[in-house]
């Protein structure tokens, strides 16, 4: 379970161009299942997820993940977290350009050692599960759209996370692709992994695959003061 | 990602240690076994996880390869310059050495007023009579200058050649710039003026250049006449000493037995030959400090800025599960790689410059000033110590400024680094 009390993150702080993303945010997210979060652009949806995520510390608040505080916690226990419970897809897909879609996907799995073997075998597992078997030696660059995300995606999960955070996952997708990248988020909540996404797609605030759906606007939730989700 | 050899090798050298110490030892405890199989795979991952990261480096290296090419080629070029002076001098110092250890132990001059002269052979029987001096032998020598190469030649007596008054040994250097050989004849100009006419008997072997490339041997009555010699005076005189470590005491006791004498000893003259390789070594390591600061200033300007994909690149992998010190250990390798490549191969050019192809760059400045330059080549030796300092000198900084921006970029937030 995550929980969020009081956060606020502000962007530079202090300087003429300070920006609050958040204000004073507090949710609560149970385990398992898919939560929305919606809102207009600059509504603070990136920034919440990418605080849950531990990619970003609040300026001020505490963050909590099982019970345990995450927002004072020293930047290489904060690293070990976000590698082994979270996995990220991001709306840019955020692949590294001139490797290939095996590498992509091995990347995260880089630091803790694990056999090459081993890992190989796992990454072409995904690949294989997402449909992109055959691609898993080309370069991420000549991919489409759809294949780069479901690549993110595949990268997402080679550390077998418990939370799986999507920004924006469908923002340069089409239709079709949107279904097909929102079905493949639906599994991965079967499975029993919390999945937390951020949208303003209606295609996806809407599906029938979403348990709950937490509206930003202003860098605060709208509707009750602290939201259970 | 290309996994690399180097890397493979590391890793099965790893899986044979752990092979090889859960093998050897049959008495191990089942839970001794456990811990030590704990700490081997820990020490698996590691060499696994170094293997991922130079993978990684070398991945990145090559995706910015018209950038990091240039800079090899500039790097290459700076280490091959340097190299070339060092491994130059240091093989002159080293052939200078082997070369006088058949040099007579020591040389004794006459002195007037601090002007070398002519010896007396008298002088020959105090030297003999001195306690402790085995032979004692008068030499014939001086400098011929030759109007026709502009160039002084070292004429000397050599009387264990018994080569008749009209015949004459000549150095390499001198028969390539006279474009003579075995059976012309050379004509020098002798002191009273006349022409002296010598025929060739031999030219020297090339082995032994460095010493001879400008030297001319002929009889001693041809040398006398050459240079009006008087037949009671040498140019200076030779001796062995019967025990080397009194070497420096037969030495005093000649300057008190011949006070304008002056004994000069073999390790002397090694070190004036030190001393000379290292003024010129100094002067053209100054002048090539223009290149060195050149070369970090650049290496400075493509190391340490990073552009912002390279930025936004260290936060995905900060984002994906990388720390700080993975990033901070893949940047290391990443300009070890570059860095140590650049080293190896302008090192082993200036090894194949200097030594095979006759170190011709820096010949002018490191040999000598003399027109006649001694062709030979030097014994390839290596130095640990010059290449220590060499690569600190060359590497160092260029690690230094890849790891600062790396390290700048990778503790900044994730978020923060991909938003740039």
């Amino acid at each position: 379970m995550i929980e969020l009390h009081t956060v606020s993150k502000i962007f530079n702080q202090g300087l003429p161009n300070e920006c609050r993303a958040l204000r004073e945010v507090s949710v609560r997210l149970e385990r398992g299942g898919i939560t929305v979060f919606k809102g207009p652009s600059g509504s603070g949806k990136t920034t919440l997820l990418a605080l849950v995520g531990c990619l970003a510390r609040p300026t001020s608040g505490r963050i909590t993940l099982n019970g345990r505080l995450l927002s004072n916690l020293p930047e290489r226990f904060l690293t070990d977290i976000r590698r082994h419970t979270f996995g990220f897809v991001f709306q840019q897909f955020n692949l590294i350009r001139g490797l290939t879609v095996l590498d992509n996907v091995m990347l995260p799995a880089y630091p803790l050692g694990r056999s090459h073997p081993e890992l190989k075998s796992a990454a072409c597992e995904l690949l294989e599960r997402f449909g992109l078997g055959g691609k898993a030696l080309n370069r991420v660059e000549w991919l489409s759209g759809g294949e780069a995300q479901r690549v993110a995606l595949a990268r997402a999960l080679i550390n077998d996370p418990a939370v799986v955070i999507a920004d924006e996952p469908t923002a340069n997708l089409d239709s079709a692709l949107s279904r097909e990248v929102l079905a493949l988020l639906g599994d991965l909540a079967t499975q029993g992994r919390t999945v937390l996404i951020s949208s303003h797609d209606p295609l996806i605030i809407e599906a029938t695959l979403v348990n709950r759906v937490i509206e930003l606007h202003d860098g605060q939730i709208l509707g009750a003061a602290l939201a259970v989700a | 990602m290309i996994r690399t050899k180097l890397s493979e090798a590391f890793i099965s050298l790893a899986q044979s240690n752990i092979n090889y110490s859960l093998g050897l030892n049959t008495q191990l405890t089942k839970e001794t076994l456990c811990q030590r199989t704990g700490e081997l795979c820990v020490m698996r991952a590691y060499f696994e996880r170094q293997q991922y990261l130079i993978d990684y480096a070398l991945a990145a290296l090559l995706r910015r390869k018209a950038r990091n090419l240039g800079l090899l080629l500039v790097y290459t070029l700076l280490v091959f310059l340097f190299a070339s002076v060092l491994l130059l001098s240091q093989g002159l110092r080293r052939e200078a050495a082997i070369l006088l250890q058949d040099a007579p132990e020591m040389i004794v001059q006459r002195l007037v007023a601090g002007r070398h002269d002519v010896l007396p052979a008298v002088e020959l029987e105090t030297l003999r009579r001195i306690r402790g001096v085995g032979e004692v032998r008068g030499r014939l020598w001086g400098y011929y200058y030759d109007p026709v190469t502009k160039a002084n030649y070292t004429v000397m007596a050599a009387p264990e050649r018994n080569l008749s008054n009209d015949r004459m040994l000549i150095g390499i250097a001198l028969s390539r710039v006279r474009q003579v050989g075995v059976g012309d004849v050379l004509s020098l100009r002798a002191a009273d003026g006349t022409p002296a006419l010598f025929r060739i008997a031999g030219v020297l072997e090339s082995t032994s250049e460095l010493l001879s490339a400008d030297l001319v041997l002929v009889s001693a009555a041809a040398f006398r006449t050459l240079f009006q010699m008087p037949p009671d005076q040498y140019t200076d005189a030779t001796l062995t000493v019967r025990n080397p470590r009194e070497a420096s005491l037969i030495a005093q006791k000649i300057s008190l037995a011949l006070p304008a004498s002056r004994p000069l000893l073999r390790t002397e003259i090694l070190r004036t030959y030190h001393a000379v390789f290292d003024w010129r070594e100094g002067i053209t390591f100054l002048c090539l400090a223009p290149l060195l600061l050149a070369f970090l200033v650049l290496a400075w300007d493509k190391a340490a800025g990073l552009s912002p994909e390279e930025k936004r690149e260290i936060g995905i992998l900060k984002a994906i599960g990388w720390e700080t010190g993975d990033i901070l250990r893949m940047k290391l390798w990443e300009s070890a790689l570059l860095s140590l490549t650049a080293f190896l191969i302008g090192y082993l050019l200036a090894w194949w410059q200097v030594f095979y192809a006759g170190g011709r760059l820096f010949t002018p400045v490191l040999k000598g000033w003399s027109v006649l330059y001694p062709d030979f080549r030097l014994t390839p030796a290596v130095g640990l110590a010059q290449i220590l300092v060499l690569l600190a000198v060359t590497t160092l900084p260029y690690m230094v400024a890849t790891l600062i921006p790396g390290w700048r970029a990778a503790i900044t937030d994730p978020d923060a680094a991909m938003r740039g």
